[in-house]
């Protein structure tokens, strides 16, 4: 179970897994979750599910390597197992015929967009993508996001693919135009799925976006992963992930994603410290 | 007949000074010597009133004249007809409350000490090596399901693979035990013994599959369909929080969370373990149960230099039991009584920085029979904190109910069930535990576990509903 079928390098600091998860990958919605655990003495996090297959009871991740786990899950290889994946986790996205939908996914959060977007253009939307992250060694699943998309738009920061500038510039130009958006549903780094929500709001665009909050257990037992919407207090893990953008606290939620982060450096540390010992 | 003496043998513990440096468990646990002197305070009453305050009816004078002679393996035999865990019970179950409360010594001198005795035969087992496993019954080729592995759920597995039917436990998490692992802290029952409990449930043929969460992997439904009867047995798990201004600050925690990290993912072994808990100097936990007791002893060992608990409520309210009152008391805790938050205030990056309370009073008696606690107006004040554990209570995880077609549940979120029976509304589906009572306790859950577990064989073998 939990075994590694396949693993492949997309850019220099993000994996895919393929793993073989029959179980979950036969329930498993876009915009849900796992939520694993590699070693006995390990953590929990949470990772979005990038793609299933239920045929094949395979589960796709897509990993960004940022801390102790996601590096130490970097140096697993196929034909090894993960020890423990737990899931699916979280409400699945809404996907219904809404018109035009703006798909907007930064950086490693491509992977969550890819499953959504392919289901809402199953849906009959009409598809724009936008793709962005900080340069073009950082994209992935360009093939995979354009045979869903009827429009598709890629921005680096530093202009060396697609369009120079921010996912958000994109958005902005489109409703500049005149395009007549239905919703946009915006996965990637805090700051990004913020500054999309800001564009979006003076047009009432309903925008969704998916919380990557602390979590522990996942199943809205722990509170680890609470965020303010509207005001009011929500688990990203049984409430979520998704949540409408213009609601959503986002200096809240940044504050809460550092809370650990002292630690985080140092259990990154000594496991590269231990790697070298080893070696 | 000799002379009773008037004291409970006394069980040697670790000093509160010593104790609070580590997570090692707080008694000793009594010797030969000891359990031996104790069970012989028990006067052998023909009609014995014990029996009737245990939920899951332990011969106590039968395995307690055992010890008396000597007869260690036949006591431990004697326990096992109706408790299939004994050393999570000895350690956690509310004696004083129960079994204890009822002993006939009790009237003019102290209990027999049956919780200190029941724990021994449980340690003594233990220390044999590998426990005695009976013969399998023979195999019915009924199948049951439990959803959840702690106390209700292993008392289940343990009544019905005696019956010959085939068990498969699920559990949400990576471990067995529920609250038993997740919840109560090492130093009051180490993580060991309840492995070892689950282990023996494994080798008496019960099928434990970790990482399944049933509503979400598999719902309910899905299960009917593979097992003749299901029984859930999935706690309440959900925190409650008092949804006060500042409460989402970092450095706040349910209890939950916060034992969560320290008990099932090891967060005081950090860095060799990789989870990470706030280690607050100054930490203040909110409420004055179990748990609160829990948290606070935890943060003391975690190297908090003051753990302030804060109850709205005076000390005679506290639904903690005693011996963790003075277990907390013992080991430095401060107490702040009648007192309750309504505010954290955090500095620029969000961490709590102080706690804002109103001092409270006792007014007329609420629906507990307890005094209602109200505001003194105009009684605020302001105390520097740096962590805080909210421990107020929790309700039941919603997430079974909310998958499961036609099964009923009351307002407050429990699943309703017969109390004679642990029939829910759904056929083929039994429950117990605190997702039927809401948040009770251990020995409770296993009472209803019990019950469950008697009409799910009735209902195997009759298919009647």
């Amino acid at each position: 179970m939990n075994t590694i079928l396949k693993k492949e390098t997309l850019s220099p600091s993000v994996k895919l897994y393929e793993i073989e998860a029959p179980l979950i990958a036969q329930k498993a919605l876009p915009g849900q979750f796992v939520v694993v655990r590699i070693v006995e003495e390990g953590e929990r996090i949470p990772l979005t599910i990038a793609d299933s297959d239920p045929e094949r009871g395979i589960l796709t991740l897509i990993v960004q390597e940022v801390g102790k786990t996601t590096e130490h899950m970097g140096l697993l290889d196929e034909g090894m197992a993960i020890l423990d994946v737990a899931g699916p986790l979280g409400l699945p996205s809404e996907i219904e015929n809404y018109g035009t939908v703006v798909m907007v996914g930064g950086g490693i959060g491509i992977a969550p967009i890819y499953p959504i977007t392919k289901g809402m253009k199953a849906a009959g939307n009409r598809v724009i993508s936008i793709i962005g992250a900080r340069s073009e060694n950082l994209l992935f699943y360009i093939d995979k996001m354009k045979a869903v998309s009827d429009e598709f738009i890629i921005t680096t920061d530093d202009g060396t693919s697609g369009i120079k500038g921010f996912v958000t510039d994109e958005l902005k130009r489109l409703i500049d135009e005149g395009v007549k958006i239905d919703r946009v549903v915006a996965i990637g780094p805090t700051i990004m799925m913020k500054m999309v929500s800001e564009v979006t709001r003076p047009y009432e665009i309903p925008t969704i976006v998916s919380l990557n909050s602390i979590m522990v257990d996942g199943t809205g037992m722990c509170g680890a992963c609470r965020v303010e919407i509207d005001g009011e207090t929500k688990f990203a893990c049984v409430d979520g992930p998704e949540f409408d953008g213009h609601k959503v606290d986002f200096d809240l939620l940044m504050q809460r994603q550092a809370m650990y982060i002292e630690q985080e450096k140092k259990s990154l540390e000594c496991f590269r410290e231990n790697l070298v010992h080893r070696i | 007949m000799a002379k009773i003496e008037p004291k409970k043998t006394a069980m040697p513990e670790q000093p509160a000074s010593e104790r609070i440096q580590n997570f090692d468990e707080v008694p000793y646990g009594y010797t030969e010597e000891m359990a031996i002197a104790e069970a012989k305070r028990c006067i052998q009453c023909k009609d014995p009133k014990c029996i009737e305050g245990c939920p899951v009816e332990i011969d106590i004078p039968g395995f307690i004249r055992l010890i008396a002679e000597g007869d260690f393996r036949g006591s431990v035999r004697v326990m096992k007809e109706k408790n299939l865990l004994p050393a999570v019970c000895g350690r956690v179950c509310p004696q004083e409350d129960q079994c204890e409360k009822f002993c006939v010594l009790g009237k003019k001198f102290e209990p027999v000490a049956i919780g200190r005795l029941e724990r021994f035969i449980a340690d003594w087992e233990a220390r044999q090596g590998e426990a005695e496993i009976p013969k399998p019954a023979p195999p019915t080729g009924k199948k049951v399901a439990i959803v959840g592995s702690g106390p209700a759920g292993l008392t289940v597995a343990g009544d019905l693979i005696k019956l010959g039917h085939k068990i498969t436990i699920f559990e949400a998490l990576h471990k067995p035990g529920g609250v038993l692992v997740y919840g109560i802290p090492e130093f009051r029952l180490p993580k060991e013994i309840v492995f070892r409990e689950v282990d023996y449930l494994q080798k008496l043929g019960v099928e434990l599959i970790t990482s399944f969460i049933v509503g979400r992997t598999k719902t309910v439904d899905e299960l009917l369909t593979e097992y003749d009867a299901v029984f859930l047995g999935t706690g309440a798990g959900l925190p409650w929080f008092m949804f006060i201004p500042g409460e989402n600050s970092k450095g706040i925690y349910s209890a939950n969370e916060y034992l969560t990290r320290s008990n099932l993912m090891k967060a005081y072994r950090f860095p060799e373990y990789d989870t990470p808990i706030m280690q607050g100097k100054r930490v203040a936990t909110i409420g004055g149960g179990n748990v609160a007791m829990d948290s606070a002893r935890t943060a003391l060992r975690l190297g908090a230099e003051e753990s302030i608990v804060i109850y709205r409520r005076s000390k005679t309210e506290m639904p903690a039991r005693d011996e963790e009152i003075e277990h907390a008391e013992e080991e430095g805790v401060i107490f702040n009584f009648l007192t309750n938050p309504v505010a954290y205030h955090a500095d620029k990056d969000g961490w709590v920085k102080e706690i804002e309370c109103i001092r409270m009073e006792l007014g007329e008696p609420d629906a507990s029979g307890r005094r209602r606690p109200v505001p003194i107006e105009n009684s605020n004040f302001r105390e520097p904190i740096d962590t805080v554990v909210v421990a107020i209570g929790n309700s039941p995880n919603p997430l079974v109910p909310a998958t499961t077609p036609g099964l009923e549940t009351t307002k407050h979120g429990t699943i309703v069930v017969d109390e004679t029976t642990g029939r829910t509304s759904k056929k083929g589906v039994f429950a117990g535990g605190d997702i039927v009572t809401g948040a009770a306790t251990v020995i409770l859950a296993m009472g209803a576990g019990r019950v469950a577990a008697r009409s799910i064989d009735e209902y195997l073998k009759t298919g009647e509903w």
